[in-house]
Order: structure tokens, then sequence, then C-alpha cells
């Protein structure tokens, strides 16, 4: 196996009552996927305020993953909906400053698809792989002061 | 007793805020009566060296308006802020960033090259750009630096409290002024401004229904909002939700949805991402495409949400360029 491949650290959101039980069944299953995603169980896929997305970015995450219930499914009815808006709209916000749409994902995952759990992170592990490194903060940090002197062309 | 001196500098603004402090009209002479202006760059001749004789602290209260991208505004504010004792962020770019902090969606050279090459208008065949040190004439100047990236004042200096809005209105500019004249003084960092919401002000919130439902949206550009019923609930964005109250809800009186210049209510730590959660939430979207398409009607989500917070968002600025 290679060891220079570059590992990307993903931050995942899942709900407590389907996604965060289905990762559960994976691990249960013995299913095999990256180790790449840390797991922050929320309460509801609508409880993932997109402030809790930047700020996973803004600290160095290269993606984010937010797991709920399917449609219809939502304990409390309506939450998974909830962050079905968000989600494109993050993901625009996203793109304007400068981060792919691609690093964030929006996926739903019952208690029962720990199989499907496993493939999510799997792709989505890959997805980011090909995308390489983020970075935000150093990166943005380090054009702060780029200043007219070194971007002006040569007179 | 001598009399207090004041300060009032500008750094990247407009001039509103200047325009605020002229607003205070007749109580403009109260103010002038109880301290001693030493630095108004607007209204008064002082220079640099001026300020520099005096002693540190000497200064009671500088109010900086403006944000900060040019070295000529770093070495000012660095100025002021060892002569004065206190140093107030006055508007919305120096707390928040502001308008010129919009700049920090896109880059310097960007800026520079629709400035210098690409606007319709410009006619440069010699490629000429601003240099910190051009030579003309035999003689070399010296021209201030813009940064890449556009810096909320307390980014560069310590601040000690906060005037927020584009411009702030001048009665509370008056209060802020009389509150440091008698030394009664909230906690240092304060944003001198109510901590409600400003839908929780607002004229039109009794018509704001008990659960918002947003099907398209609608932008002021193309469309006349009706004046007696809540912006959000006709599908404009309006960025009442998270934005602090006290500006007297000047742009709801003039038809106008909130624009957010107050900044966010105490707890919401990052404006944009807030009121992005509060208007998606809102959507009619009953699935993914029906959610996409929801999204694609928010023209400029970054530049309406963050328009007077780029700066002071959690992002801060575009990795574009890089």
């Amino acid at each position: 196996m290679a060891t220079d491949q570059f590992e990307p650290r993903i931050m995942g959101f899942l709900c407590r009552w389907c996604s965060y039980t289905g990762a559960d069944l994976a691990g249960t299953s013995r299913i095999q996927y990256p180790p790449n995603m840390t797991p922050i169980r929320v309460m509801c896929s609508g409880r993932v305020d997109p402030t809790f997305v930047v700020q996973a970015f803004a600290e160095g995450a290269d993606g984010v993953m937010i797991a709920g219930c399917h449609p219809g499914d939502c304990h409390y009815d309506v939450g998974n909906y909830r962050a079905m808006r968000r989600v494109p709209m993050l993901k625009n916000l996203l793109e304007q400053f400068g981060i792919s749409p691609e690093r964030l994902m929006l996926t739903w995952v019952s208690a029962s698809e720990g199989t499907k759990f496993a493939a999510d992170v799997v792709t989505f592990t890959e997805t980011l792989r090909c995308l390489g490194p983020l970075n935000f903060a150093k990166a943005t940090k380090a054009t702060d002061e780029l200043n007219l002197k070194e971007t002006a062309p040569a007179v | 007793m001598a009399k207090p001196k004041v300060a009032f500098y500008w750094c990247a603004s407009c001039g509103g805020c200047e325009e605020a402090v002229v607003d205070l009209a007749e109580d403009i002479l109260k103010v002038v009566e109880a301290v001693d202006i030493v630095l108004w760059p607007v209204a008064l001749d002082f220079k640099l060296k001026d300020v520099e004789a005096m002693a540190d602290g000497e200064i009671a209260v500088s109010f900086i308006n403006g944000a900060v991208r040019l070295s000529e505004q770093e070495e000012w504010v660095k100025l002021l802020r060892r002569k004065s004792g206190l140093v107030v962020a006055f508007g919305s770019c120096s707390h928040l960033g502001g308008i010129p902090g919009l700049a920090n969606l896109t880059t310097i050279e960007e800026i520079m090259a629709n400035k210098y090459d690409r606007a319709p208008t410009i006619d440069n065949p010699d490629g000429t750009r601003p240099l910190p040190r051009p030579v003309v004439d035999g003689y070399e100047l010296e021209l201030p630096v813009a940064w890449n990236t556009v810096k909320r004042l307390d980014e560069v200096i310590d601040v000690d409290y906060y005037l927020p809005g584009c411009a702030p209105p001048p009665e509370s500019i008056m209060t802020a002024v009389q509150a440091i004249l008698a030394g009664e003084l909230p906690p240092k960092g304060a944003v001198l401004s109510p901590e409600k919401t400003l839908c929780e002000s607002c004229p039109l919130n009794e018509s704001k229904p008990d659960e918002l439902v947003i099907t398209e949206f609608k932008r002021v550009a193309t469309s006349q909002p009706k004046p007696d019923e809540c912006y959000l609930a006709q599908g404009f964005i309006c960025l009442g939700p998270a934005t602090r109250s006290g500006c007297g809800e000047r742009c709801i009186h003039g038809n106008m949805p909130c624009r957010g210049c107050f900044g966010p209510p105490p707890g919401a730590r990052d404006q944009g991402t807030k009121l992005l959660s509060a208007i998606a939430s809102a959507g009619a979207a009953e699935n993914k495409d029906e959610a996409d398409l929801f999204a694609k009607g928010f023209v400029d989500p970054a530049g309406t949400l963050y328009r007077f917070s780029v700066p002071s968002s959690i992002l801060k600025r575009t990795l574009k360029g890089k």
C-alpha cells in the first residue's frame, strides 16, 4: 500500500436516529471503509447549522459529510428537508469562497444501511483524494499580504 | 480643565460615516463645545506629523471608520491606537469589513486588471499600473500598497467599542459620544447597539407568518416589494433575522429589505451562514431537484448574505486566485 497518498480529513455530521446507527451497523458488521471521517453525532441533519460546515473548512477539514434519515423518515418530521434545502445554497456560497461544492456531501443513510454508509465514505474519500488538500486557512492567509508590487507586471 | 481630545479618521470607506457626523446637525455644536477635535481629515487640516507630535494616550477617543486595505491605513491606525485612550470602530466597514470587504470575494489582481485593463472605458496600451515607488520626473514617490485582503479594524489594532451601521445613525453617535464623555462605559469590546434582531423591532414584524414559506426569490432590482408585508414572506431576501437592531429601521421605512449593515446579533458568530440557514429552511422544496432550483434562484449568496461582513465571516476571504 502506498504510504504517500493524500489522506483527506472528513468531518461527518451524522443524525442520531438513522445515520449514526447506520454507521454503527457498518462497524458491527465489520464492513471495511477508510478511516478518514471523524463522526460527530447530532440530533438531526436539520441541526447542522451551515456555520458548523464553514467552521470545519476553516479549521482544516478537506470535506464535510452530512448524513440524515431518508426524506419522510425524519424523527422530527422535517429536519432532513431543511438540510436538503440548505445544502445546495451552501454549496453555491462555498464556491464563491473558492471551496469546491464537491467537498460538501449530503447523503441519506437509514439505520439498516451499514453498507450504504460505508460505500458513501469510500466514494467521498476518493472524491476528496482527487480534489487534493484544501488547507483553507493556511492557503488564504498566505495571500493576505500579497500586494501590488508583487502582482503588478514589471514596467 | 482642558477639553478631552477627539480624533476622527477614515480608512477604506465611502465618506458616508463623515456625513453621519455632519448629520448630527445642531448637536455637533454640543460635541464641539465638549471636546477638542484634533484630527478630522474630511473637515480640518491636520497632518500625520501633528498626530505624531502628541504624547501617547493624549487623544481621549479616536473614531475610526473604514476597513483597512492599504499600508498607509495600517500605519495611521497603529499610530492612532498608540495616541488614544479609546478607539471606537465607527461604522460597518471598520466593525465588519463593510462594502470594501466584498473585495475579499476576489483578488487584488482581478480588481486591478478590471480597473486598469478590462473596463470598456479604459485606454491603457502600456498597461500602466500604480506602483509603490514610481519615478516621476526623476523623483521617486512613495505610494501606499493595497493588500490582497481587506481587514476589519480589530484585525489590525485593539478596538474598545464598535458603533455599527452604514452609516451609524446620528442618534446612536450622540448616545455613544455622551456615554464616553460621561464616563458611563459598557464593558470593553461592546457593540453600542441593542442586542435584539432587526425582525424584533421591524414595523412589518406583525405581518410575518408564524411559519415562513418562500416559494421563489424576488429581487428589488426587478420587482417592487409591497410596503406593508414582511419582505421575506413576499420572497425578497431580507437580512433582518440575523442582523442587530438599532438602526431605526431606516431601510424598512424606505421600502427596502434589510441589508445587514449592523452585523450579527450577539451569539451569532457568522452572519451569512445564520441567514442562509434561516432563508433556505423557509424554502418549499420537497426534493433534491427542487432544492437545487430554489438555490439557483438566489443570485450571489455570498455577496448578499455577507454584504457588509465578508472580513468578519469565518472564512474571511476567497481561496480563488491562489
